[in-house]
């Protein structure tokens, strides 16, 4: 979209409306998109503010050519996408998702078409990408974890119980593999398709059709090739391999009923008769073993067949299990037993990686800040080098230099130390790793920070005949902690889940031989990971309810942060 | 506040993007919410196939095939002379990573290939989840495989895979610095320690154990020291209910391989892990490496002259079995052409031709017996590693097996640190029936 050149006739603000320092505004809500705040005393000034941003707003989307080009493109566009959304969901049945689509369509161009309605103009986008990818993702994992979804427990009931009669059929005893092929009466594309079977042990040639059962046939109808197929009967039209290939789908829902069950075929060229071992029975609600009688009843509140003796089939479905997976966190003594301890190793080691980030990267930046340094952007340059490095590799060559026999690290400090296998140094490594790799950061902040300080009050401090040291703590430090209080909160919340920073590193160890399910270095959410993914089968439900925990936590530590923070700001004031 | 309105227009452009994008995401997530409402699916999986562009979802009249990157290229010109054959389009389709998980989930929301290329050690986690289909192979064609090999295919009674490929651990010496095959494990690590002493090795074996411990690559010695796992019932399958790991025979293996970790010989450490134990191996540094096919062709792309040999067990007890795996052709539930994959699978890729091409790519003894010979005839590797196997164990199948790795391999690993044998497998053991329970 063409940004001209600021002419727009506003009547007070050339182009820039709401500039600080533009005659008329200081200090008025005059961002477009903010409906009038009556700003007190300057109401009436905020009214002429807003009605020239109007004005420049009007003049400039209604004025050029550009402008409409560019409008009745991204219009349609969004047109177009909304069209191609349309296909999918119509396929897959979804009305309520058309219905949305069609609706989010149409309020954007009611919007964007409108002269008017400027707010929502600037609303609308923002709206709509909290919704999706805000709160979708949020109201997913909240749904998920109220369920069993896991392995096992990915589908629905109808999909488990075909699961189970697919995998349990049998061939029926005494009965042969039949050598097929598959003929019709009518046309080989679309005509009912009927089984010719040899039975290479007697060369007995059976027709069969869905309807009918098996037939035997006269060897005097039909022509055989040497494997014993039928290549050609009276009366009937043999399929080539293409034409069957062409209704593959179909053949291979084909059952031909017989006494003992169905013949069904397994591939292009041959057939077996086959019986249902466990079969579903919508009566009781169950799966019955036809051969050992054993019944497995549906348990809806726990998606899984269940037999005597509690035994369960392993094909599951989802199902809505309540608020289980959040009691058993609580419940499980498994999980009970070792969450105050991770819990606290977890909060030290986010407090320590951020202090120690911290304070590393507040002296370097200070060192490199310090005006006489010649070379200052080299050095910068190499400080950063970490940061700008991959962590997922680093992390791996880390764990590389911390092995005890071959590792750099004790080879070069001629130590034996069992950095990875001994509990403190385990946690003493990773502490390390991470203040490696996240000093950089601290560093660009503090950086970036300090160099925002306003200098006059480092000259009147002078003036003022203050020393170095008290000019670093009563003006350095409380300026900066405004700038990077909340970044030191980010940091928190985000080390406190740092799985890969435990994950690639000890994997949670060391680990107690007595207690092999939490490790030294184990945070909340690399314990989790192993209780949830840890036994080969994936629990997403759980999985979800201990993450919905762990967001508890964190929200609780960082509400608590900001507070402090804000009386960190109250303090500047 | 000023930048901001200076920049208003642009903002309305990108504004107009985004609710493009939001837009379009929007219908994604939606549709694949009430897939997944019915039960299905998951939209981060159907973002990644749009990202790549692939079109992944099985149709009538085509086949989708997934495999690795490495198998896909192989199997592309087989599958495409099968499609030539019958009329449809075959397609390969090279998936990085993940394969497995992918294919469950797409499976589940009735989409994904016909056909998936992978290791048999998914069969218990494909069956619970109702993805994959048993096959039916007549007597005749069972006949041309390896027995182990389809034995390890079969889960519950049901043949689940076409194997095309058999894996398992050996040893890998080094010829020059050891030329002899040792006997057993106790005169392994006296050669060994001897060429450690002469300086001309640093480690006297490169078995990997890492810091977690590697529960696969310890088996062997824990069943030549007479420990077990699961007992086997008549039908030589895994009994669940009798977990062997705390059991006094498992036990007493451990103890013997106490005697070989960091308190005793020092000729398994937790410092060797799967990223250098191949290391110590092809710079020369060690003359004995336990390690699976995998490992072939880079041992081969070093100077190190080797042989492969079965592991030795220890003295006067059973011979070291290790854990026995195949490569596999599964077909999915969800496939809208099941005859025909099951036509491709059962009598195509069943094929001596296929096997060898998949050997050439990369050299692990093929399952079916007419290739191996033809194979094991001239590449005396692959005659090692099918010596190793031959008193292999399958690897189990059943549910249990995942709560294993993790808890006994961390037991392991403490064990050969130096720690008491009995404390350790207690625990993994117990760890393992609370999940399992």
């Amino acid at each position: 979209m063409p940004h001209g050149p600021d002419t727009a006739k506003g009547r007070e603000t050339p182009g820039t409306p709401g500039t600080p320092g533009t005659p008329g505004a200081p200090g008025t809500p005059a961002t477009p998109g903010t409906p009038g705040t009556p700003g007190g005393s300057n109401a009436p000034r905020a009214r002429v503010v807003r009605d020239a941003v109007r004005d420049a707003l009007r003049s400039r989307t209604g004025g050029s050519l550009g402008a409409v080009v560019a409008k009745v493109t991204v219009l349609g566009l969004a047109l177009a996408l909304a069209v191609a959304g349309a296909f999918p969901l119509v396929d897959a049945g979804n009305w309520l998702g058309l219905l949305l689509l069609a609706g989010i369509a149409a309020v954007i161009f009611w919007i964007y078409l409108s002269k008017r309605k400027f707010p929502a103009k600037f609303l609308l986008p923002g709206t709509l990408l909290l919704l999706v990818f805000q709160l979708f993702p949020i109201a997913y994992t909240v749904q998920v974890a109220f369920t069993n979804y896991g392995d096992a427990h990915r589908g629905s009931k109808e999909h488990a119980i075909a699961a189970i009669e697919s995998t349990n059929l049998e061939q029926v005893p005494g009965s042969s593999r039949y050598v097929l092929s598959v003929a019709t009466d009518d046309d080989p594309a679309t005509g009912r398709l009927a089984f010719f079977l040899t039975d290479p042990d007697t060369d007995e040639i059976l027709l069969g059709t869905e309807d009918d059962g098996v037939t035997p046939v006269s060897p005097a109808e039909v022509q055989l090739d040497d494997t014993g197929q039928v290549i050609d009967a009276d009366g009937w039209t043999v399929l080539t391999g293409q034409q069957l290939a062409a209704r593959g789908g179909e053949l291979a829902d084909m059952r031909i009923p017989t006494d003992d069950g169905a013949i069904t075929s397994q591939g292009l060229t041959a057939a077996v008769e086959l019986r249902a071992v466990r079969e579903y029975d919508a009566g009781c609600d169950c799966i019955r073993d036809r051969e050992t009688g054993q019944v497995w009843y549906a348990d809806d509140d726990e998606g899984y067949f269940v037999g005597e003796g509690g035994h369960r089939l392993a094909q599951g479905w989802r199902v809505v299990v309540g608020a289980d997976n959040f009691l058993s966190v609580v419940t499980d003594p498994v999980i009970r037993d070792y969450f105050v301890g991770i819990l606290a190793w977890n909060v030290t080691f986010a407090f320590v990686v951020v202090a120690s980030t911290f304070f590393l990267g507040l002296g370097v930046a200070l060192l490199l800040n310090n005006a006489r340094l010649r070379m200052r952007r080299g050095y910068r340059v190499l400080v950063v080098l970490p940061y700008a490095m991959p962590a997922f590799a680093m992390l791996l060559v880390w764990r590389d230099l911390f092995n005890r026999d071959f590792g750099l690290i004790n080879q070069l400090l001629g130590m034996n130390v069992d950095w990875l296998g001994d509990p403190w140094m385990a946690r003493l490594a990773v502490l390390i790793i991470q203040l490696w790799l996240g000093y950089p950061y601290m560093f660009l902040i503090c950086t970036g920070a300090l160099q925002a300080l306003p200098r006059e009050m480092f000259e009147s401090a002078e003036i003022d005949g203050a020393g170095r040291w008290r000019t670093f703590t009563t003006i350095t430090v409380p300026l900066l902690m405004v700038a990077v209080a909340p970044l030191l909160i980010a940091s928190f919340a985000y080390n406190f889940n740092n799985f890969n920073a435990i994950h690639l590193t000890t994997g949670g160890g060391p680990f107690d031989p007595e207690n092999p399910r939490a490790g030294a270095t184990d945070l909340l959410i690399s314990y989790t990971y192993r209780l949830a993914f840890g036994s080969g089968a994936a629990e997403f439900g759980f999985a979800a309810a201990v993450s919905i925990y762990i967001f508890g936590i964190v929200a609780l530590i960082s509400w608590a942060g900001f507070r402090r923070s804000r009386r960190l700001e109250e303090v500047y004031r | 506040m000023g930048r901001r309105s200076r920049h208003g227009l642009p903002a309305v452009a990108l504004g107009v993007v985004m609710v493009l994008a939001a837009c379009g995401s929007g219908s994604d997530d939606e549709a694949s919410d009430e897939a997944t409402a019915g039960g299905t699916g998951n939209a981060s999986d159907e973002g990644n196939d749009d990202a790549e562009g692939e079109p992944e979802s099985a149709s009538e009249g085509r086949l989708l095939i997934w495999a690795d990157n490495q198998r896909a290229p192989v199997l592309e010109p087989f599958a495409e002379s099968f499609g030539d054959e019958y009329g449809i389009e075959v397609e390969v389709a090279a998936i990085a990573e993940d394969l497995e998980s992918r294919f469950v989930e797409a499976a589940i929301s009735g989409e994904g290939p016909d056909v998936v290329v992978t290791a048999h050690d998914h069969i218990g986690n494909f069956v619970q989840n109702g993805v994959i289909d048993p096959i039916d192979l007549s007597e005749d064609q069972r006949q041309l495989f390896d027995e182990v090999a389809i034995d390890v295919a079969t889960f519950e009674g049901q043949l689940y895979a076409v194997p095309y490929a058999v894996e398992n651990l050996a040893l890998v010496r080094n010829t020059d610095l050891a030329p002899e095959v040792p006997e057993s494990i106790e005169e392994l690590v006296a050669t060994g320690q001897e060429l450690v002493d002469d300086g001309e090795a640093s480690e006297i074996m490169s078995l990997q154990v890492g810091e977690e411990g590697d529960w696969y690559h310890m088996y062997p010695l824990v069943t030549s020291a007479g420990g077990y796992l699961f007992g086997r019932d008549d039908d030589g399958e895994y009994d669940p209910d009798d977990l062997g790991l705390d059991s006094p025979e498992t036990v007493d293996a451990f103890k013997r391989i106490r005697e070989l970790g960091e308190s005793g010989t020092g000729a398994l450490k937790r410092s060797i892990d799967g990223d250098n134990s191949r290391d110590f191996f092809v710079n020369g540094e060690t003359a004995f490496h336990v390690t699976g096919p995998w490992s072939i062709a880079d041992i081969r792309a070093s100077d190190v002259p080797y042989e492969v040999s079965a592991i030795p067990g220890f003295e006067g007890e059973g011979p070291a079995r290790p854990f026995l795996g195949v490569q596999a052709f599964f077909v999915a539930s969800a496939g809208q052409n099941k005859a025909l994959a099951q036509e491709l699978v059962t009598n195509y890729f069943s094929q001596p031709d296929v096997a060898l091409a998949l050997y050439e790519s990369e050299p692990r003894p093929p399952a079916l017996l007419e290739a191996l010979e033809q194979v094991s005839a001239d590449d005396p590797d692959i005659a090692g590693f099918s010596e190793a196997a031959r008193d292999a164990d399958p690897m189990p199948l059943i549910p249990e097996m995942g709560a294993v790795w993790e808890p006994a391999g961390i037991a392991s690993a403490s064990i050969v640190g130096g720690e008491d044998v009995e404390p350790a497998l207690d625990a993994a053991a117990e760890t393992i029936r609370s999940v399992t329970d």
